[in-house]
């Protein structure tokens, strides 16, 4: 039913700009992989390379263990979802969805057939006759799912298809494609910048920058165990202070600042005396009274609150002007601290990391 | 008309819209009404205009049916004409997707430059060009014998060849620019996406991309069909003895048998024919006018 994609040591070239660079990572079976980065990370290139619109210029793409050099896109085992999803206007949605049942030769009312089955997957009944025109986008969404499920791909791509529709929907389409991914068991490859996305759907995300896979891992690992600053930064909020690493013991090390010293987790590829960031997550932010001095803490002020209904974001000032954000759960019983509280922001060791900025190193060739 | 006066003002709406009536009508419409009102009166000795026998009649439309000669020629422009619009498609439809959808755009430029070119030149100097290179010294035979394809020279002015090789040459642009248009309005990710389902080629061709560009095909066609009905500089230029096209034989009642009347007929009968024909073949390939339009 589904395939593993290994891609083996892959580097793609456009002239001089290496866009995918020495990127090695296996796809289970089954498994819905994220790759999560910013525009232009490469990948989308990625996906190209696996779909088959592109060769790699070294490395290679496996799909069930078969190298796919030299197949061509109709001849591999992937449906490719488009970002603006490439549903061909002049067929109604039947012939859309069974296009690929239609050019291996099956017989029209075979292709009917399946079309109703896929439709009734897709959640979306009677619409077989429709014209693609006549569909909202979260029914145009479905349409392309259900075409690229009829060809029974052992791997689906899927090029940020959620990206065009509203919040609420978005949302929706989220739970649904996950659910229809565990119905199928199909292996998917979903392409997002969206880091809600890519958390909330996927059983493991690759994180990319520069055309370089940063961390491949669980969600939770990704955003609690980032390994280095660009996946901290990229994935959720930080608070970030400049330092060096002073002491190390064990996996924890004291990390010197200006604004004082911390003792904090030692992310990967750090070591003693190498100049780092402190990432810490505003939730993992605590405002305590400024009377008495604890440990990981900092002295601030408060500037502003803003209020996002079920939390807090308290934006603080410390002596040296920098802002730090402290996000709380919204609770009428213990309200925020009002602006120009003097106040000290406090951390847990366990909760902040010591990170090396992002892996960038583009000149391979 | 209220949004051109808001947006220009009253007194440029009105030469603007003055200038498009005078074309229309004093130099489009007024001329071709004189010559249908020619067409349903016969051609008389000046001192008979105003009397008794200067009568509407459909004698002068008759003579044409009455004629099996002119009804072969007739044919045969139209034959000869579809031959042309078919030899253009098959050439262009390749050449429009390469250039649409294949090429780089900034190749697309230099390529498009190249063909436009050709263009600056008159149609005259064109088909006289044609004449020269087909002739059976000049040097497309030159070349022919020389590389051994051939022993001895073709005589290319011949029949019907050499009329439809010039027509070929001067319409052909006409038939790339609409269906360029329409390929490239295509989105490319439906040529993807059709590929990645499993298509070929000429499967996603035949059901993605040319179902797309139909108006611009069927556009292109028309115009072409069209021209080449209406053609007389290419078939007098290039024609051989036993190849007469129907504008040649309007040419002749006109300039040579002085007989406007029956000249005017025959002009508006190719029109209507055409039209005929040309409705007929939408018909039957399913394509409507606000298609084409568009």
């Amino acid at each position: 039913m589904s395939e593993d994609v290994h891609l083996s040591q892959i580097c793609m070239d456009f002239g001089s700009f290496r866009a995918v660079n020495n990127v090695e990572v296996t796809i289970k079976p089954g498994e819905f992989f994220s790759f999560l980065g910013p525009s232009g990370c490469g990948k989308t290139t990625i996906l190209r390379l696996i779909s088959g619109f592109m060769e790699p210029t070294q490395g290679a793409v496996k799909i069930g263990g078969k190298d796919m050099k030299g197949i061509r896109p109709n001849a591999r085992p992937t449906a490719l979802i488009f970002q603006n999803l490439a549903l061909f206007p002049l067929m109604p949605v039947w012939e859309n969805i069974t296009f690929g049942l239609e050019v291996r030769g099956v017989s029209k009312e075979t292709r009917r057939a399946k079309a109703e089955e896929l439709l009734q997957l897709v959640d979306l009944h009677d619409s077989a006759d429709k014209r693609i025109s006549q569909l909202s986008g979260g029914q145009k969404q479905r349409v392309a799912i259900a075409r690229a499920l009829a060809v029974e791909p052992k791997v689906m791509l899927l090029d940020e298809p959620l990206s065009a529709l509203d919040l609420k929907l978005r949302q929706h389409m989220r739970a649904e494609l996950r659910a229809i991914q565990k119905r199928t068991g199909v292996t998917f490859i979903y392409i997002t910048h969206d880091q809600g996305e890519a958390l909330a759907m996927s059983d493991r995300v690759g994180v990319m920058s520069q055309g370089i896979l940063q961390q491949v891992a669980t969600p939770q690992e990704i955003y609690n165990n980032p390994v280095n600053g660009f996946v901290a930064s990229f994935v959720g909020e930080n608070n970030v202070i400049n330092g060096k690493v002073a002491s190390v013991n064990g996996g924890m090390a004291q990390f010197e600042t200006a604004k004082g010293s911390f003792h904090a987790k030692l992310g990967a590829s750090v070591g003693l005396g190498d100049q780092a960031k402190l990432f810490v997550r505003p939730e993992f932010c605590s405002l305590q009274p400024a009377s008495e001095t604890k440990a990981n803490s900092i002295a601030v002020e408060v500037t502003e609150i803003a209020f996002e209904g079920n939390f807090v974001n308290v934006f603080v000032r410390d002596n040296s002007g920098d802002t730090h954000m402290v996000q709380v759960q919204n609770d009428p019983s213990l309200p925020p601290p009002a602006p120009h509280t003097a106040c000290q922001m406090v951390f847990n060791p366990e909760s902040c990391m010591i990170l090396s900025e992002a892996a960038t190193s583009r000149h391979g060739h | 008309m209220q949004e051109l006066i808001r947006r220009y003002g009253i007194s440029l709406s009105v030469i603007m819209a003055a200038m498009t009536a005078f074309w229309l009508l004093a130099l489009v419409v007024i001329p071709n009404l004189v010559l249908f009102k020619f067409s349903f009166r016969l051609y008389l000795p000046v001192d008979q205009l105003g009397g008794p026998n200067d009568v509407y009649t459909l004698k002068n439309y008759a003579t044409f049916f009455s004629s099996p000669i002119h009804i072969n020629v007739f044919f045969l422009t139209i034959l000869y004409s579809s031959l042309v619009t078919i030899i253009c498609l098959a050439v262009t439809y390749p050449l429009a997707y390469i250039l649409a959808k294949v090429l780089k755009p900034t190749d697309t430029a230099t390529f498009f430059l190249v063909l436009l070119i050709p263009l600056w030149v008159s149609e005259i100097l064109r088909s006289f060009a044609w004449f020269i290179i087909l002739s059976m010294q000049g040097p497309l035979n030159a070349i022919l014998t020389g590389i051994g394809l051939i022993d001895k020279p073709i005589r290319w002015i011949s029949g019907f060849q050499s009329v439809v090789i010039g027509l070929v040459y001067a319409y052909i642009l006409f038939m790339l620019f609409p269906i360029y248009n329409a390929i490239q309005a295509l989105d490319t990710n439906q040529i993807e996406a059709s590929q990645d389902l499993g298509a070929s080629t000429w499967r996603t061709h035949w059901r993605v991309i040319i179902p797309h560009a139909k108006p611009g095909i069927a556009s292109g066609c028309v115009m072409v069909f069209m021209l080449c009905a209406g053609s007389v500089v290419v078939p007098t230029t290039l024609a051989s003895t036993n190849s007469r096209w129907f504008t040649e034989i309007i040419q002749q009642w006109m300039f040579e048998g002085l007989d406007w009347n029956v000249g005017s007929a025959y002009a508006f009968l190719l029109l209507a024919l055409c039209i005929l024909f040309v409705s007929l073949v939408m018909r039957v390939l399913n394509v409507r006018l606000v298609d084409i339009a568009k």
